[in-house]
């Protein structure tokens, strides 16, 4: 008789430390690959699980072995039908000879693991430089608050509703006729008047009948639960999502030439960023994309990235495109507006001024928050840092931050200036989770 | 007769399994594994685990216990990628050599492949491990698992005093030289008990506490070497040094210089499991063969008495018959011999030449040819050999036609293969030392040896590769592989490469040139 062990209810995920350790050796690889896909993929697509390539840099295991291409070896096969002593066989192109195991590295190509949204979003966020507090507000999962929903037959402990319980035992106690106390202390109490008096005969038939009737009643009680499991009824609770509006997202982006393959992957990763920031907050999301050089244009995602169209730059066709969109489509008092804008800061002389009275008389009005960013050269950016003269699209803008407090503006030339744009934004949500 | 009807009854049926039937079915097992083959065993200890927990198993090599690395962690994702995209089945069981020996039984499995696995496993396995010299003479089966208990603390400590990254590096160099990190021919001490590890434990932390650090500052090398030292100090040193010494772990492991005691007791921790996994490697057909022959046996008995159902011998044939599957060289599915397939042939085709064999067995096996006591002929050969030996003396000619065995010749520089030999009277003997000469690790994997080094000196280590019929070491994984050496040793390391047969020296590897 061996011994058994049942093992299947042990915790699993044994290798989890294991995983850990390697995702973090290959932390470059890994980081690369996400950035792939933020750079090809839509902005909506990065909240959630990923297959990534077998990362191939740092997790080799090197060890000394033969090399295939020196000496003289013997193989020993199974299967001739038509060799003899003596025969010539030619090798098969490719090295690699019989018996020698299929080389790995093809099918490391196709060999592709999946990560899970946590750790897509930890390699995501890494040169954000975003504060812990935001990265895990931004990790976490729609919030749910618990709300009655009727009754239920199995419960926690804590969760027991006693009227409920009690009724369904009363009615039980009625229907199987479970003798009352009354009825008992009835009895007990005749028994003891009968016997306070002389013992007779009849008395002690009479003692004796009671006694029985007793017996029977208790034996009856005990039988009959006075609350049964049967009867327990528990508060139920239904999970409901804290109520929460919808949102529209505009992304508005120049495109002419001057925007080239680095300032649009920037500009990409500031607007994955308010997606993020906006999935955890709204229920329903949607995005606009307007592009424009001289004239704006609605597209969709794949044309806001991946065409580029030659032109001048007009900034404030972006601004009416708009704010037609929001006239049309998006009523202000059900939809939450946020827009953020990237561009080089370029913009045509006397269209600026135009820009000022759009945002001032009308947009910043119908917005939630809106954030501007002007991607630079990593080598301008100690040049401009935070002085106020720039391109004339910054100077203008510098006019209407002052005077709202939800505009954001910020240069950026590295993946971790982009943060700072939304610090106001994610600092004034705790506040609004309390007022929610 | 109640005793009749009962011994003629079915032992379980249908496909679901509980632990009642499998304690019934392993109790018949056992009688039958001891009394009929006379198979000797551990207790037996089983466990029942889901297909995750198998994946789990297998990223750590196959042991309930292990430190962290993230190696095992690339390793269980690969399994795991092959497993979901089905291109592998996972095992149907695993067994630990350890004393109880440790049978996992995968859930999934139905009461037919419980009872094959049982008889594989838990009899055949178990039986091999405590009779082969190998691992009876070089494993420590009850010290294993209190062992690996102690790697994975220790390990864990390390990593919280000295960072993971530091233990990692470690790690990573050791692991490097797993290969070299074996004694193969002298018997490894045996692993130490509890307390003497205590002990030690003890004794290393004082030496970290007593630990000058003077050593440290002194300059990494002094330029060019003193004059050449006399043949008769390099003779002394060796001695002293008792080289050559073939397992590279070992001797960097006593003898590196920048080790700190506890990187010391990391590298010795891989060292004993490289040690400890030896032993399997060597006698994969042996191991393999052993457990599908006592598993085919007994349940060809067990059906034979009506003890199992037709529907579930069908059902344990065709997974026998799935697991022996040996395809020709020129199928795709080929892939190198199957253990499995050899180990069973062989041993059953002891079995015919003890009972019925041929004017020819007789000629080459003439020791067991016609005895008729195949049990003890088997019992020895499972007791006494590993894979070379055992395919040396045993694989006949009638096996050789029956695989039609071949040999090709094949030079790195020639455009063709010559075939060799065929499965013709010529060919037997040549067929059969080559096979074996395959299964011979120590053959089969490059022999690298420290050879020298010079400790008053620029201590320099310079290590062998004695170079077999001409077959260099790959060079990307080579540097890489120095340059993990470099790191144990903290100073220059050399690799030279040295012909066997004339003693020539064809190339010079420095870690400096990396």
């Amino acid at each position: 008789m061996p011994i058994f062990i049942d093992r299947r209810l042990n915790p699993k995920d044994k290798s989890l430390g294991n995983r850990q350790r390697f995702l973090r050796r290959a932390r470059e690889d890994l980081k690369r690959s996400i950035r792939d896909k933020v750079r090809t993929g839509g902005i909506a697509e990065l909240d959630r699980e990923h297959a990534v390539p077998m990362p191939r840099k740092g997790t080799d295991e090197p060890t000394f072995g033969d090399d295939r291409e020196s000496g003289r070896r013997q193989h020993i096969l199974p299967g001739n039908r038509t060799f003899s002593p003596g025969d010539l066989i030619d090798k098969p192109a490719g090295g690699g000879g019989y018996g020698s195991a299929p080389g790995t590295t093809e099918s490391e190509d196709d060999f592709r693991f999946v990560l899970s949204r946590e750790e897509v979003l930890d390699l995501f966020f890494e040169d954000l430089e975003l504060p812990d507090l935001v990265k895990l507000n931004l990790k976490q999962i729609l919030s749910f608050k618990p709300r009655r929903a009727g009754f239920a037959a199995s419960g926690a402990p804590t969760n027991i509703n006693v009227g409920r319980t009690m009724r369904n035992s009363h009615g039980r106690r009625i229907a199987l006729r479970r003798p009352k106390q009354a009825e008992v202390d009835e009895i007990a109490r005749q028994i003891a008047e009968l016997e306070a008096k002389p013992a007779s005969a009849a008395v002690r038939e009479r003692i004796t009948t009671l006694r029985e009737e007793l017996e029977r009643l208790e034996r009856r009680r005990r039988r009959i639960a006075y609350v049964d499991p049967v009867d327990i009824r528990f508060n139920r609770f239904d999970p409901q999502p804290v109520p929460n509006a919808n949102a529209v997202m505009f992304c508005l982006m120049d495109v002419s030439g001057s925007m080239g393959e680095r300032e649009k992957d920037l500009a990409k990763r500031f607007f994955v960023l308010l997606h993020l920031f906006l999935t955890r907050r709204y229920e329903r999301i949607e995005v606009v994309f307007i592009r424009h050089t001289h004239q704006a244009k609605e597209v969709d995602e794949q044309t806001f990235f991946y065409h580029t169209e030659s032109g001048g730059t007009v900034v404030s066709t972006a601004l009416e495109e708009m704010h037609r969109i929001i006239k049309e489509r998006y009523p202000v008092a059900e939809w939450n507006i946020y827009a953020a804008q990237a561009s080089d800061g370029d913009n045509f002389a006397t269209d600026s001024e135009r820009c000022i009275e759009l945002l001032d008389r009308k947009l910043m009005r119908l917005c939630q928050y809106f954030a501007y960013v002007e991607i630079i050269d990593e080598r301008e950016s100690h040049i401009f840092g935070s002085t106020e003269n720039g391109t004339s699209l910054w100077r203008a803008y510098n006019a209407v931050d002052g005077k709202w407090p939800n505009f954001q503006m910020r240069r950026i030339a590295a993946p971790a200036d982009i943060y700072p744009v939304f610090r106001e934004l994610f600092a004034r949500q705790p506040a609004l989770r309390k007022s929610a | 007769m109640v005793s009749q009807a009962r011994k003629s009854e079915l032992l379980f049926s249908g496909s679901d399994w509980n632990f009642a039937k499998l304690s019934r079915v392993y109790d018949e097992i056992e009688a039958l594994g001891t009394e009929e083959l006379g198979l000797d065993i551990y207790p037996v200890q089983m466990e029942v685990i889901s297909s995750e927990q198998m994946l789990d198993a297998y990223s750590s090599v196959g042991m309930p216990l292990m430190y962290r690395h993230w190696s095992f962690g690339k390793r269980f994702l690969y399994d795991e990628f092959l497993y979901r995209k089905g291109a592998r089945g996972l095992a149907y069981e695993l067994v630990i050599n350890s004393n109880p020996c440790i049978v996992y039984l995968m859930e999934e499995n139905t009461m037919a492949l419980q009872a094959l696995v049982t008889a594989h496993a838990a009899l055949g396995h178990n039986h091999f491990f405590k009779n082969n010299h190998l691992f009876r003479q070089w494993t420590d089966a009850g010290g294993i698992l209190s062992y690996l208990d102690f790697a994975k603390g220790y390990i864990a400590r390390c990593e919280e005093r000295h960072g993971l990254a530091a233990v990692e590096a470690i790690l990573d160099s050791a692991h490097a030289l797993m290969e070299q990190g074996v004694f193969r021919y002298h018997r490894p001490p045996k692993l130490s008990s509890e307390q003497q590890r205590e002990g030690l434990r003890e004794r290393l932390e004082y030496e970290e506490r007593s630990f000058n650090d003077l050593w440290r500052t002194l300059p990494p090398s002094q330029g060019k070497t003193k004059p050449e030292a006399g043949d008769e100090i390099l003779a002394e040193r060796k001695k002293s040094l008792k080289l050559p010494e073939e397992n590279l772990l070992y001797f960097l492991e006593k003898n590196s210089l920048v080790l700190e005691p506890w990187q010391r007791e990391i590298v010795r921790i891989v060292r004993v499991i490289a040690q400890y996994f030896y032993p399997q490697r060597q006698t994969q057909v042996m191991n393999e063969g052993c457990a599908t022959f006592v598993h085919y046996t007994i349940m060809n008995t067990l059906f034979d008495r009506g003890r199992i159902s037709e529907g579930a011998m069908l059902e344990i044939l065709r997974n026998h018959s799935n697991v022996v599957f040996q395809p020709t060289y020129d199928d795709p599915r080929y892939s190198g011999i199957n253990p499995y397939a050899l180990g069973l042939d062989m041993m059953q085709d002891i079995q015919r030449i003890s009972t019925a064999p041929t004017a020819e067995d007789r000629d080459w096996f003439p020791d067991i040819a016609g005895r008729g006591d195949w049990r003890d002929t088997l019992l020895d050969a499972w007791a006494n050999h590993r894979d070379e030996s055992f395919i040396r003396q045993y694989l006949s000619p009638t096996l050789i036609r029956k695989w039609r065995l071949f040999m090709l010749a094949d030079g790195a520089d020639e455009p063709h293969y010559e075939v060799a030999s065929i499965h013709n009277e010529r060919g037997y003997a040549r067929i059969r030392s080559a096979l074996a000469q395959s299964y011979d690790i120590g053959a089969s994997r490059p022999d690298i040896q420290v050879v020298d080094v010079d400790l008053l000196g620029d201590r320099h280590l310079r290590l062998q590769h004695k170079v077999k019929d001409g077959i260099m070491l790959e060079g990307q994984s080579r540097d890489a592989t120095l340059r993990h050496i470099r790191n144990l040793w903290g100073y220059e390391v050399s690799l030279a490469a040295i012909d066997a047969g004339t003693g020539a020296t064809l190339s010079e590897r420095w870690t400096k040139e990396l």
